[in-house]
This record gives C-alpha cells, structure tokens and sequence, in this order.
C-alpha cells in the first residue's frame, strides 16, 4: 500500500451530503475480479453524459481542468454512507484521490480508506465551506496542504487546522502497514483463544 | 457485578486481544458469510501471500449479487443468461471456493439464496456469534442477538486469512419500541419511521439495541427486516434480544447445533439479554402504536413519510432540491395517487415467506394494473419452493406478476434486473439512492404491503385501503 505523509494538492469541492457509495461507484461498473480499471466508473452516474456512455458532462466538477488533477476531495456529512463496496475507495484511488475532507463519513467507506492509503479528515462544516471556497477562488493555486506527521491542514490563506485520527489508523497509513501482517503477530493469541473457546461454546466449531 | 448490554456481552466473548488507545481489538469471528462479488480480490490477496483460508468450516459461501433470476442449472446456461462481466465473477467465484475448500451454496444447490437469507435459514446465525460479510446489509442477523456487521473487501480477505478483525468498540444506541402495531403496519414501516425519525447519520458510530414490546412480539422474519436496515441509520450494526421466538425459529435447522450442544447453546443464548440496568451511551423511543404504513419520496431512506402524508416544507438546501428534482415529486404534495411503473418484491429486507404471503393476500383475486410491470424475488431457493408448495406462485402468476429465481435481482441492478430510467418503482428493497436500481431510476421504498397494493392499484396507495384475502 502506498504510504500517505505529506501531502500540497489541488482540492476538489462536492459539497454534497450523504454521498453514497452507489453514486461513487454503481454497481454495474464493478463487474471485475481485480482492483484495476474501476477509476473509469468513478461517479459514473454524475460525470458521464449518458446513460452507459463514455462522454464526459462537463458540469461535473472532476471534469473540469484543474480540478482534474485533485488529489483531494471536499464534501459534505456522512460521506461514503451506504453499500460497504471497497471498490468505492478502489476508484478513488486509481483515480489519484488521496485524502478526503469532510463532516463526517459511513463508517465502513472511512475503514476502507485508511486500508487502501487514503486519508479520511473529519472537520466541521464551516471549515469545510471555508476551505472550498477559498480553493474556489483560484483552484489551481489555492492548494491545500496536509500533513499527515503533524496531523494538520494547511488552508490556502495558511491557517493550520489539527484534524484528529487514531495512532493505530496513523501509522497504518504513514508505514503503509497491513493489517493481516499486524494481526498475524498475534497468532498465539488467536490459537489460544479458539482452544478455550471451542470448550465454552462447541457448537460453533464444524470441522 | 455491572449490569451488561446484549451488545457488550457479545463483545467480551469474542475478544481475542484488547483495544489499546494506540490499537483497535482483534475481534475473534465466528462466521464469515461471503459471496461473488467483494470477494474475488480478497482471495488474490491469500493467493499472492501463498495464505490459506484460516477457517474453511466457519465460511459460508453462497452467489447472489450479480447472479440471474432466470433458472440457471448449468454453467452454460450462465454464458446465454448472463452479461460477459457477471458470468466472470461467478465463475471466479465457484474455482475461489474449490481452490480453498469451502463449501459454496451455487446454482446446484437448492440451498442458495441472498447470503443474508440463507444464514439464518440454514441455522448458521445463531445468538452471541460474530458475523461478517462484505456487504453492509450484515447487520439483518444481529436479530438473532448477534454482533453482525459489513466489511470492506480487505476486511473480508483479513478474515479468511487470520478468522479475526482489528476493530474499535462502538458506542450503543437503545431504540425503544413500544405499543401495538395497527393493521396495515409492519417491521418495515417501523424501520422506515425510525430512520426518518433519527436521520440517515443518526446511528453512525453505534450499534442499535432494538427492544420494547413491539420487538418482543414481533417474528424472526419481522425482527430481521428492522436489523436489515440499521445501516441505513448509519449504525454498525442492530442487535435483538434472543428470546424464545428466537430459539424456536432455529430449532432443527440444518446447521443449529443439536442434541447436548443444543440444550447447552438455548443455556448461554438466553443467559444474552442485556441486564437491567445496562446502560447505552444513547437512548431512542417510537410509538409503534402510532405508525401508519411508510414511503419514501426522496433518494435516501430517511426521506420516508407516512402513506397519507404530503411531502413535508421543512427540508431545504441543494441537497434536497436535489433528491426532489430528481424523483420528480413536490414539497407539499402528497405521493398517494402517484403512477407507478414497476413494482420489485424482494431483497434481504423483505423477500421471505411472510412477506410473500402478505403479497399475495393483496394479489389473490385481483390484477396487476396494465401500467405496471410486477418482478417478485424470493430470497432463497427454499423459499421459492416453499411459496410453490403453498401456491403462492400461482397467486403471483394469475394477477400477472413475474415469479423468478431467488438473488439480490433489482434491489442493486447488478444482474440485468433493472429499473428503466426515470420509470418509478416501488421497492421492498433497502435502498432508494439515486441511480441504485438502474441509471434514472427512481426508488420508492415500501413495505411488501404497500407495494403490493401499489402494483393493483397502478399508483401509490394506502394498503390499509384494500381488503386483504388469505
Ligand atoms: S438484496 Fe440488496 S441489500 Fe441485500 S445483499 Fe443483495 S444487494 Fe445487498
């Protein structure tokens, strides 16, 4: 996983609330076995034309020029709410997203995220406002810096906000660490566990 | 001793390693239900680290997201049926679970079904487990008085390879429902009010406790449809009391425990129930005895009003705007009358038996109106065979409806079961988020009651209207 420390990037502003993993991808652009290609079905339902066409509609903010190379995202409460589909983050991702920024988020997008080296920041809603329309005033310029060490982010009229995220989420995405590595550490544990489990509750133990 | 909550209780029993402030908990899973579509990149997860799956025996595995609801016996027949991309997946899937040797509930088997039907059919969900899917509709079993929740694809490959989560605790939620349901109303109208009620974030960070007099009265069918829909509250998860409703509905099924294991799983289940006294960080109360049948109008869950009701003038923003242009309804307006294109009876949330009987006691008799365009879904094999030995199908044929196989079909359009865009489609399903049952489509969720009645009606009506006949 790629590892996530600093980032100074151009921001894109969907201040929508309650964007739902179907509208981030739709099901029927997650017909694949593996994780790539998917960036093509990003938010298809919005930033395509037509129905299953490939013509971009040029109202939608991730088409228009500098907003295109946005490494990150602005939106509103509860985003990502909804389907668990990790193949939400997985376009996100491959489409050069690296950080989102808003109110609040469904809580198993904001898990996926942090598992696929994206930064998950949760700030009020004035802030968020604030943040988006100073990059609205000069998007290509007016970037937003994010510090992942010091957990702070830069606003474009350099003010620094601390945002807060769990150490164990921090450095998961600073060492771009795997969580199936960290658990297997506690193999012995996990054995231990099952032994005196399967006493107290056989039943649930089928081989 | 302190008094403990059902979800506490729960909690303890499976923690393997404690939570730390710098670290989550490793959570110890006891059942881990997968199927085609979250899981192909899990298993390439185990295959590049030479892994095998740690558990295969606590892996149900079965087909129902993108699979199709016309009969399929033979991989042949998928090629005809399905789109070149969905035929992969299940492909994918059936060598996944020869590969790693667990046991797949496919088309040749008549136990297949949605995966969150056929764990508590087949007695897999059982009180006090842990269970986990890569699909958010998880929390449907917590109505066994199990912890169950949705994961993310490496979730779900972090489960085959070690059979345990990091998780953080959540934080608990009682919802309170009492009083006595009037005719007309069901668990559905109940989670709908609710979600309105404490919004489509109301629940974030928690896990629902749902209890009170209504809940306790309610069947297993009822319980699991309110769990089913704790996401949509943005919970973790939604947990009921076990009780002897619950131990019945279990007794004998394939995969309940039996004999001494039986009499000493009933023990420790009923010993579950939160102490009184436990405490929860929030508490919520609805008036069951108050509800009226429930719609949506707008593109998430929590836009739901009563059947009668108009539109209410409160919401505002571009949000909401939004969600109103695109479902082509008005602000004060009432959705009663409404044409309607299609109906969909299916979904975990509503495709069981009692849902099928309460559609056919609106069906039997009567025809689907020329307008529309009626898809029932059952939600498992069985209980498609079930609903043919009680000649349910025939109810559902004679009025003109369509009677398909069993999958997940136009609750997610994944399958080729789609809504036609800008066609409006009243749904037993959980989801009414734009574009989710096709592009366009325009969602409008309902108890199976209310859907039946709008499909005989050809608009949107009140169910409470219309005679019902056993
Ligand atoms: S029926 Fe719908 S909500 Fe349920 S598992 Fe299938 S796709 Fe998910």
């Amino acid at each position: 996983m790629e590892k996530f420390t600093t980032l100074d990037a151009i921001a894109a502003p969907l201040l929508r609330i309650n964007v739902d993993t179907d509208a981030i991808i739709p099901s029927r652009e997650m017909k694949r076995v593996s994780k790539l290609g998917l960036s093509e079905g990003l938010f298809a339902g919005w930033r395509y034309t037509a129905p299953g066409s490939r013509e971009e509609n040029p109202d939608f903010i991730l088409n228009q020029p500098p907003f295109r190379d946005a490494k990150i995202l602005l939106s509103g409460q509860n985003f990502g709410c909804g389907s668990s589909r990790e193949h939400a983050v997985w376009a996100l991702a491959e489409w050069g997203i690296r950080c989102i920024i808003a109110p609040s988020f469904g809580a198993i997008f904001q898990g996926n995220c942090v598992r696929n080296g994206i930064l998950p920041v949760v700030f009020d809603e004035t802030l968020v406002d604030s943040l988006a329309s100073q990059v609205r005033a000069d998007p290509a310029n007016n970037l937003i810096k994010v510090d992942l060490v010091r957990r702070i982010v830069t606003a474009p009229d350099g003010q620094e906000h601390g945002f807060e995220i769990s150490d164990g989420d921090r450095e998961m995405l600073l060492e771009g660490l795997d969580a199936i590595a960290l658990t297997l550490r506690h193999k012995q544990e996990i054995q231990a566990f099952r032994d005196a489990d399967r006493g107290r509750r056989p039943w649930v133990y089928l081989d | 001793m302190t008094a403990k909550s059902l979800f506490e209780k729960v909690w303890q029993d499976h923690v393997v390693v404690p939570e730390t402030d710098d670290t989550p908990a490793v959570l110890y899973i006891d059942l881990h239900l997968i199927h085609e579509v979250t899981t192909p990149q899990a298993f390439n997860v185990l295959r590049e680290r030479g892994i095998r799956v740690r558990r295969p025996d606590l892996t149900l595995a079965t087909m129902d997201h993108s699979t199709p609801t016309v009969p399929v016996t033979s991989l042949k027949d998928l090629d005809v049926v399905a789109e070149g991309s969905a035929a992969r997946q299940i492909r994918q899937m059936i060598e996944n679970c020869r590969e790693f040797g667990i046991e797949l509930h496919g088309f040749d088997r008549d136990t297949r079904g949605i995966v969150h039907v056929i764990g508590p059919e087949l007695g897999a969900t059982q009180p006090g487990k842990t269970i986990v899917c890569g699909d958010s509709h998880s929390s449907t079993h917590g109505a066994f008085g199990a912890l169950a929740f949705g994961i993310g694809s490496t979730e779900v490959g972090h489960v085959l390879a070690t059979q345990c989560l990091l998780q953080r605790r959540p934080r608990t939620l009682a919802v309170n429902i009492n009083g006595q349901l009037a005719a007309g109303v069901t668990a559905k109208d109940i989670i709908l009010a609710l979600i309105a009620k404490i919004g489509v974030d109301g629940g974030t960070g928690h896990v629902i406790e749902y209890r009170g007099s209504t809940v306790a009265a309610l069947d297993m069918e009822q319980r699991m449809t309110i769990c089913n829909m704790s996401i949509e509250a943005g919970a973790r998860a939604g947990m009921m009391a076990p009780d002897e409703t619950t131990v019945e509905y279990l007794r004998g099924r394939p995969m309940a425990p039996q004999g001494a294991d039986w009499d000493a799983a009933v023990k420790r289940w009923l010993a579950l129930p939160s102490d009184p006294g436990a405490s929860f960080d929030r508490e919520v109360s609805l008036d069951a005895s108050a509800l009226e049948p429930m719609i949506t109008f707008g593109t998430n869950p929590g836009m739901a009003i009563p059947v009668t009701a108009a539109i209410p003038e409160r919401y505002s923003g571009p949000s909401f705007r939004k969600a109103m242009e695109y479902m082509q309804v008005e602000a004060g307006k009432p959705m009663l009358g409404k044409p309607v294109d299609l109906v969909f009876i299916g979904s975990c949330t509503n495709s069981r038996i009692t849902d099928l009987r309460q559609v056919a006691s609106v069906l039997r008799g009567r025809k689907v109106a020329d307008n529309v365009k009626m898809l029932i879904v059952p939600g498992s094999q069985a209980i498609k065979q079930q609903a043919e030995s009680e000649g349910l199908d025939e109810v559902f044929r004679a009025a003109g409806a369509d009677w398909r196989e069993s999958g997940c079909s136009m609750c997610l359009g994944m399958n080729g079961d789609t809504v036609p865009a800008g066609q409006l489609c009243v749904s037993t399903s959980n989801r009414n988020f734009e574009g989710r049952q096709g592009i366009g489509a325009r969602t409008v969720l309902a108890s199976p009651l209310t859907a039946a009645a709008a499909a005989v009606s050809g608009s949107i009506a009140d169910p409470r209207t219309l005679e019902t006949r056993q």
